[in-house]
């Protein structure tokens, strides 16, 4: 059964959905039918986060959504991180950090941090380790044992508030 | 082939009209169950109604002494603003769901109309014995939360009907929603315990998860407790009394074996979750 087409809003460009199939899930549609293969297909049931986007802000599992139900919405990918292709303050942070391993969760894990550093910047606190934990605990990564990762985090927000940190000269 | 179609609702009468237009269609609210058997293949369909976009099911207020729940909820939605003061077990409840993805996503009608043992918002509703709205193109009716919840994954939801909303009482009292699972993000209930208390009725109340099919208020264990603590003065129970009190909720609880837990681990386990909301909602009782 296919669907009409429709239109998704993804990195701030529409896309035409064309011959798409009900109950694709967004994390299909962009992976397979848009070009978009930065987001991850690890579990396709909401446990692991590798295929974490933003929609209207707010992080969700893309593998969780149906992609003829985002319509209307603002789809965030980790390709919309760096449009212009360099590096976002999160990924920067991650390279600094040696975050990354294999690397599959590390597409999940930066909507994560980009979110929490988001949502932070209103208030411009900086977040302490339960908050951070949290903010990533719906992202598994099975090779950095998290260490890294949460280092990296304190570097990103650091980047996002603007100061530069001696030991990163 | 049949086209699918995807309806858009945006109040609760074009939900409703979509359904009786569309029989079997499937009702996507925030999809964090439904996909989930999507993408596995075992749940097919020809025409969604998504939820998401009715205001009136987005928001909560306030009518008396009641607080009238939007089935479209989330989870982080329930946890911030004032409703944490106002029902504070469901905020509880709600925070121990998922991940902040799932939180974003899942709401409080998507938890209740799935039903599960193990849905975290389930013994707080039956604690505070909330009821249901449910309506349909043919009209509105309303349950109790034990009307609503007949067994496994299953409800009284009728065909063509939907949760507008869940209504619960403020109550004046300490409320704890606890939870047994294997870590603290992302877990299913092993066991779970809401316990909230009414001053003004005098009263204890309890709802326990993934030990029975549906939600159960161990009655007994409610009537011991109620009479052991001194009503004018708040005070304590005492050790005898919290004792009994855990070992009638332990005693209440029918749970079954499966791969999250043995009978035996669960009975005793919510026995402990017992003891310990209630020590928390009476500081200064002796354990
Ligand atoms: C990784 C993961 C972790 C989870 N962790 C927990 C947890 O800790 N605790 C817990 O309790 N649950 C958990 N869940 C289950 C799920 O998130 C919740 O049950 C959630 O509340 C479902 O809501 P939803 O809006 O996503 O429902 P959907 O998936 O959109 O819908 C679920 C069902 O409810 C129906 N429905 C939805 N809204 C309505 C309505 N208004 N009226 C009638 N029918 C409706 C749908 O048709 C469907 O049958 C988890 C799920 C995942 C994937
Ligand atoms: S692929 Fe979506 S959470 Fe694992
Ligand atoms: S770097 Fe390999 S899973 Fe995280």
């Amino acid at each position: 059964m296919s669907a009409d087409p429709y239109v998704l809003r993804v990195n701030g460009n529409d896309h035409q959905v064309p011959d798409a199939h009900l109950g694709e899930s967004l994390l299909w549609v962009l992976r397979e039918r848009l070009g978009l293969p930065g987001s991850k297909n690890a579990c396709e049931e909401g446990e692991c986060g590798s295929c974490s986007v933003q929609i209207d802000g707010e992080l969700v599992c893309s593998c969780l959504v149906l992609a003829a139900a985002a319509v209307g919405r603002e789809v965030t990918t980790i390709e919309g991180l760096a449009p212009d292709g360099e590096l976002a303050d999160v990924q920067r942070a991650f390279v600094e950090a040696g975050a990354v391993q294999c690397g599959f969760c590390t597409p999940g894990l930066l909507m994560a941090v980009d979110t929490l550093l988001d949502e932070l910047s209103d208030d411009g606190s900086v977040p302490d380790d339960l908050t951070v934990r949290e903010a990533i605990s719906g992202n598994l990564c099975r090779c950095t044992g998290y260490g890294r990762i949460l280092e990296a985090v304190s570097i990103a927000a650091d980047i996002r508030r603007g100061e530069s940190r001696g030991d990163l000269a | 082939m049949e086209a699918m179609s995807v309806t858009f609702a945006r109040t609760v009468d074009d939900a409703c009209a979509a359904l009786a237009e569309h029989p079997g269609a499937l009702l996507l609210a925030g999809g964090t169950d439904l996909m989930v058997g999507v993408n596995r293949g075992q749940v097919r369909f020809a025409d969604v109604v998504v939820l998401d976009r009715v205001d009136e099911l987005r928001g909560w207020r306030r009518e008396g002494d009641e607080i009238v729940l939007g089935a479209g909820l989330t989870y982080a939605e329930m946890g911030r603003g004032e409703l944490p003061a106002l029902v504070p077990a469901l905020a509880q409840a709600s925070r121990t769901v998922g991940s902040p993805q799932i939180r974003n996503a899942g709401t409080l009608g998507g938890n209740v109309a799935t039903s599960s043992p193990a849905g975290d918002t389930l013994p707080v509703l039956a604690a505070l014995d909330a009821t249901i709205d449910l309506r349909s193109a043919q009209g509105a009716r309303r349950l109790a939360i034990g009307e609503f919840v007949t067994g496994v994954k299953q409800n009284a939801l009728e065909p063509g009907e939907l949760i507008e909303a869940v209504r619960v009482p403020v109550l004046d009292g300490p409320q704890e929603f606890l939870k047994v699972g294997t870590r603290n993000a992302m877990v299913i209930s092993v066991v779970s315990l809401a316990l909230v208390v009414d001053r003004s009725g005098r009263n204890v109340r309890v709802g326990l998860g993934s030990v029975s099919p549906v939600p159960l208020r161990p009655a007994d264990a409610e009537a011991h407790i109620a009479g052991c603590i001194d009503w004018d003065t708040g005070s304590a129970p005492d050790a005898a009394a919290v004792h009994r009190f855990a070992a009638l909720v332990a005693g209440a609880a029918r749970p079954i074996d499966d791969h999250r837990g043995t009978a035996a681990y669960r009975s005793h386990a919510v026995g402990v979750l017992a003891r310990r909301a209630l020590l928390r909602a009476f500081p200064g009782g002796a354990s």
